[in-house]
């Protein structure tokens, strides 16, 4: 497959080489220079093939940097054709700004549900900006030779998970859970948006911290601080200065059980790890109970208002919101779900997995993304940090929430 | 003279040998200066740039949500300038001292190994000593365990009272060599006499460092203390490259470079504010500018100079 598709890709350029002078080139802005490859090789060979003429390149830069880089250029008018698209308040700002085109009229649009593409509308939904391309689910991932070797079965509750880390902490042969705090985003990301939805009962809980109904200082914003407490006594050694890339590689060297996750982790540690890995959506309080998810709307592809080429780049657009888009997009990343409403069957078992969890649970975002980081104190960041410092201990459960309602308060006048 | 007034002949090669400098600096940082204290007057409304006088310095002094950050950076930043001026320069000075000896041997070899991390990228020597002081793959644990002093070692980095300290030592480490380097040439500049007249007085040893030395080299002392104060108050990159631009954990590595880009680029889902970036930027261009007028009228005067 890969080689034919090389092949093609070979093909095409020699084809389209020669009519070069003709041709539209449509530039890429994005985050994802991880994805360099899969562009280069998979997508647009592909999409290059079915419309000759057209010529797409592929420009990522780095991702801490991408939103600064991409201000700058679009105000001096260098950016790209198209936008790689952060979700909610960063995109819809640059729509309000005139800098992404209004894509509410482009075929391709019907192919995604309303909340698929609710993270790229204007807050009434009338006018949506990009096309959505992934969303990210998140669960733990698993050591199953650490589990067998143990005994530990696959926790589903959430006394379960805790008796798992026991059995490991007792063991030794294993750190009980791979996370540091040191980049601060783990312990926010991976950890309280992980099991969060559990206690806040997913977009029930997050819809009514949006109108006020619900405060952060309530029971169930406050719970899942509270676990994430006790998460301290099952950390490495020194995992206050442990940053994101210790953690990874801790658990694909084999010497953690369980690894709190998100599913774009998939790719890398199919490629690291040399054991067999499961995955288990976060645990629920009882036997029982409904499970709510985090799958989260996470990358979409806008249009550059400016763009002398924008009848070829809605033609891509257009594209990416195919069948043949969704399924090259899905096995090569998997562990990014499509967000269009094909049906796009998955090789990876690990992916399998995780996507399994949207039939069995609700769906819903992360708590945070949505309108609520739009001022200043921003809710995200001081999410980070008070996850991070309640893990460690420097701070309880209680004042973390307090805090942070406090700084939402302070500009957010449905929590006033 | 003659009693003739003569009209001044204009100089028409000064100006144009100064004028590529004197272009070239207006360019790329005269104009952006002001261009940045002028945007530090602005507010965004809509989309729209709209004068508001002194509102983003009300807010940056006024407002607890900026004014509890800028106090903690400055803090922070002014604790960084601290242990630069007492570990730095005395090693900086010292070990010039030692190299200066003429009896000291491979002593080029030392000046170019000391000197060397002050050349690396910043990038290198962040990810060198978080590596190095890692609790999972670095040597400093291992180091510690093997000498039995394992229960001193903590992981730095990651607890709030260290992690500045920290920070502030690598950042010794990396450019100990600019004083070093400054004082050495310093010191060779000391004629021979007069360290010979010195000893024919019985001043030798160490007390022709303290007594004689010492007070030659006092100017080049004064210079390194007042670059070192801009680099601290300009510092950014090592804190960005080992703390993120969050400066973990929480907050207590956040000097005011990181302060300033955080609010000016934004971060995460925090968007970008360049007018209140500016106001920050505006207030560490007077922050510098007062130590410096400090140095200047307060200090630098009444440095005695010697000429030989």
């Amino acid at each position: 497959m890969k080689r034919n598709l090389l092949t093609m890709a070979l093909l095409g350029s020699t084809v389209l080489g020669s009519a070069a002078a003709a041709d539209v080139t449509l530039t890429i802005e994005s985050w994802r220079n991880d994805d360099l490859t899969l562009w280069q090789d998979k997508i647009i060979p592909v999409f290059e093939a079915a419309n000759p003429g057209i010529k797409v390149k592929f420009t990522p830069s780095a991702p801490a940097e991408y939103n600064a880089v991409l201000n700058a250029k679009l105000d001096a008018g260098s950016a790209g054709d198209l936008i790689t698209c952060r979700p909610f308040d960063t995109s819809l700002q640059l729509y309000e700004a005139g800098n992404l085109a209004d894509l509410s009229d482009l075929g391709g649009m019907a192919n995604f549900s309303d909340v698929a593409k609710s993270a790229w509308q204007t807050d009434d939904g009338s006018a949506s900006f990009c096309v959505p391309m992934a969303s990210v689910i998140h669960g733990f991932i698993y050591n199953k030779e650490a589990f067998d070797e143990v005994g530990v079965s696959v926790p589903q509750t959430e006394a379960e998970f805790f008796a798992a880390l026991d059995a490991f902490k007792e063991d030794g042969s294993y750190l009980p859970m791979a996370m540091g705090t040191n980049d601060q985003w783990e312990a926010a990301t991976m950890g309280y948006q992980n099991i969060g939805p559990n206690y806040w009962k997913g977009e029930e809980g997050r819809l009514a911290l949006i109108s006020g109904e619900q405060s952060l200082t309530d029971e169930a914003w406050v719970a899942p601080y509270q676990t994430l407490a006790k998460w301290n006594a099952y950390l490495g050694d020194g995992f206050e200065a442990q940053t994101y890339p210790d953690s990874q590689n801790i658990f694909t060297l084999g010497r953690a059980a369980i690894y709190p996750a998100g599913s774009w982790e998939i790719t890398g540690f199919n490629a690291q790890a040399e054991f067999e890995m499961g995955a288990f959506k976060p645990p629920v309080m009882n036997s029982g109970d409904t499970c709510y998810i985090s799958d989260h709307t996470d990358i979409a592809m806008g249009l550059n208002a400016a763009s002398p080429n924008a009848e070829a780049a809605r033609t891509f657009l257009d594209w990416m919101g195919t069948a043949e888009f969704a399924e090259i997009y899905a096995n090569a990343l998997p562990g990014f779900f499509s967000l269009s409403s094909h049906d796009i069957p998955m090789q990876d078992p690990l992916a399998q997995e995780f996507v399994s969890w949207r039939g069995e649970c609700e769906s819903t975002i992360r708590s945070t993304y949505q309108i609520l980081s739009r001022g200043t104190p921003n809710l995200e960041n001081d999410t980070w940090n008070a996850s991070a410092q309640v893990i460690k201990g420097a701070e309880t459960p209680e004042d973390a929430a307090a805090r942070l309602q406090a700084g939402l308060a302070t500009w957010y006048a449905p929590q006033q | 003279m003659g009693g003739i007034m003569k009209f001044p002949k204009i100089k028409w090669h000064i100006i144009v040998f100064l004028a590529p400098a004197v272009l070239v600096y207006t360019a790329i940082m005269i104009f952006p200066l002001f261009n940045t204290l002028r945007l530090a007057l602005y507010v965004e409304v809509d989309q729209m740039r709209v004068f508001a006088g002194l509102e983003n310095f009300r807010r940056l002094f006024g407002d607890p949500i900026w004014a509890d950050q800028f106090w903690n950076s400055l803090g922070n930043n002014l604790w960084f300038f601290v242990v630069h001026m007492l570990v730095q320069n005395p090693i900086g000075i010292a070990l010039a001292a030692i190299l200066s000896h003429p009896r000291l041997r491979f002593a080029a070899l030392y000046r170019s190994a000391i000197f060397i991390p002050t050349i690396l990228s910043f990038v290198i020597v962040g990810f060198a000593w978080k590596l190095i002081l890692s609790p999972i793959w670095g040597i400093a644990p291992d180091m510690l365990d093997a000498v039995g002093l394992k229960s001193l070692y903590a992981p730095w980095l990651g607890k709030e009272e260290y992690a500045l300290t920290t920070l502030a030592l690598i950042s010794v480490w990396q450019f100990v060599g600019i004083p070093l380097m400054l004082i050495y040439a310093a010191l060779l500049s000391i004629p021979e006499e007069i360290l010979e007249a010195g000893e024919v007085d019985g001043i030798t040893g160490s007390s022709a460092f303290w007594k004689i030395k010492l007070p030659l080299i006092l100017p080049s002392i004064g210079i390194i203390s007042i670059l070192t104060f801009v680099g601290n108050f300009n510092a950014f990159d090592l804190i960005y490259t080992a703390q993120g631009a969050l400066a973990g954990p929480n907050f207590s590595t956040d000097i005011l470079g990181t302060f300033m880009y955080r609010t000016f680029f934004g971060f995460q889902l925090q968007l970008g504010d360049p007018h209140m970036g500016s106001a920050i930027a505006t207030a560490m261009f007077g922050i510098i500018l007062i130590g410096i007028c400090i140095y200047l009228f307060g200090i630098q005067t009444r440095l005695r100079r010697y000429q030989f």
